[in-house]
């Protein structure tokens, strides 16, 4: 076909565009994988006994700020990822805030804290059982991050699935810490970052395959 | 005029081609499209002058490819920035699939190289957008190509193939997105 042919084709099925509709699309898969998040952690695993009584320290919230924080910066991250031509801008920038702080946070209770205690101050109760959690709750958010990311044009294939996992594994966390009984800032800085990982390093993987057009 | 203004001047008409063309003015989207593929050729003949064969490929696919992807762009953008990273994006994509589908291609004998390369080769390499029709569905080419190509009225078309006039209009879209779908997998 020739191309001023292939031009008469394209330009015949030209149909009115809404500016607005293809945000509201992506928004919504992308609140919708972190509803699916919280409802799966309701239904599989419960939140907290005394979670009316946790909301009184101070490490419970920022159990929530830290991946709200990171979630929210992923999301203008992909957002900006997935529509050619926009610059991400200081996006990563506002992704890494959040993880250093905690690390910060983290590194300070380590070091005013007796040698021989530092150890049980990382592990806590449920090391192996919170990067797990997180991982395995963010899997919908992050099959629905990619979809909506796939519904646009991201031309850094493998950045955008990143940060697709990256938003669908913060909000996975956010939603566990809210069954998690850990009270202490170096259990969140190790194994909530490495739960948040593994959905991130999936979308990479899964974005330079399921996001290419 | 030095090449900035002149490159201001065609951003501002083609936004305001592109953006009639966005809330549904075929005939500005035509025009828009004309004048879109002779910078695209212009950028990728210059990016592929060791391939000059597949420069046309990379027009098309990147038409389609605007086109597919038209509700991606912002009014408050630039637009040569949109176009630029799909173009670019569809280039490197075509050279990555280019050297991977070489890359399984036993090599000839060094002697044999001469007569490897001809013209009708060449010719054979290259994708027809043709062909790419001639693989869809029987009822939706028909639609498509009556309608578009043979310029053929809906009610024609529907009276022709027996389909009702919403089937017609459906089948042309559907075309549409499974051409740009075979021409993405390289069919």
């Amino acid at each position: 076909m020739r191309t001023d042919e292939l031009i008469a084709v394209l330009a015949a099925d030209v149909t009115p565009i809404d500016p607005g509709r293809s945000d509201r699309r992506f928004f919504t898969k992308l609140a919708g994988g972190a509803v699916l998040a919280l409802a799966a952690m309701l239904l599989f695993m419960g939140t907290r006994p005394d979670v009316a009584g946790a909301a009184a320290l101070p490490m419970f919230w920022i159990k929530l700020i830290f991946p709200a924080s990171l979630a929210l910066a992923a999301l203008v991250a992909l957002r900006r990822l997935s529509y050619p031509g926009m610059r991400l801008g200081r996006a990563p920038a506002a992704a890494a805030l959040p993880v250093t702080a905690i690390w910060i946070f983290a590194g300070l209770v380590l070091l005013t804290a007796p040698a021989g205690e530092r150890l049980a101050l990382v592990l806590g109760d449920t090391w192996i059982e919170c990067p797990l959690s997180i991982a395995l709750l963010s899997a919908p958010a992050l099959a629905l991050a990619l979809w909506a990311t796939r519904e646009l044009a991201p031309t850094r294939l493998a950045l955008a699935g990143a940060a697709a996992g990256l938003f669908a594994g913060a909000a996975a966390a956010f939603a566990y810490a809210l069954h998690c009984p850990e009270t202490q800032a170096p259990f969140v800085a190790v194994w909530y970052v490495l739960g948040i990982l593994i959905p991130t390093g999936t979308g990479a993987l899964l974005g330079r395959r399921l996001l290419r057009w | 005029m030095d090449w900035k203004e002149r490159a201001d001047a065609t951003e501002e008409r083609l936004r305001r081609q592109f953006l009639h063309a966005l809330a549904g003015d075929a005939v500005a989207y035509q025009q828009f499209l004309a004048a879109l593929s002779a910078h695209l050729r212009a950028f990728f003949r210059k990016r592929m002058s060791q391939l000059p064969d597949d420069v046309e490929d990379l027009v098309q696919e990147s038409l389609l490819a605007v086109h597919g992807n038209r509700h991606t762009y912002k009014p408050e953008q630039p637009l040569t920035a949109w176009v630029h990273t799909i173009a670019r994006y569809k280039l490197i994509d075509h050279l990555r699939s280019r050297s991977r589908r070489e890359a399984l291609n036993v090599p000839l004998e060094d002697d044999l190289q001469v007569f490897a390369r001809s013209d009708t080769e060449a010719a054979d390499a290259r994708r027809d957008l043709e062909k790419v029709l001639q693989s869809l569905p029987q009822r939706q080419r028909r639609a498509l190509v009556m309608t578009k190509l043979e310029g053929a009225s809906v009610a024609e078309t529907a009276l022709a193939t027996g389909m009702s006039e919403a089937s017609v209009k459906v089948g042309v879209h559907r075309s549409l997105k499974a051409l740009s779908a075979k021409v993405r997998s390289g069919t």
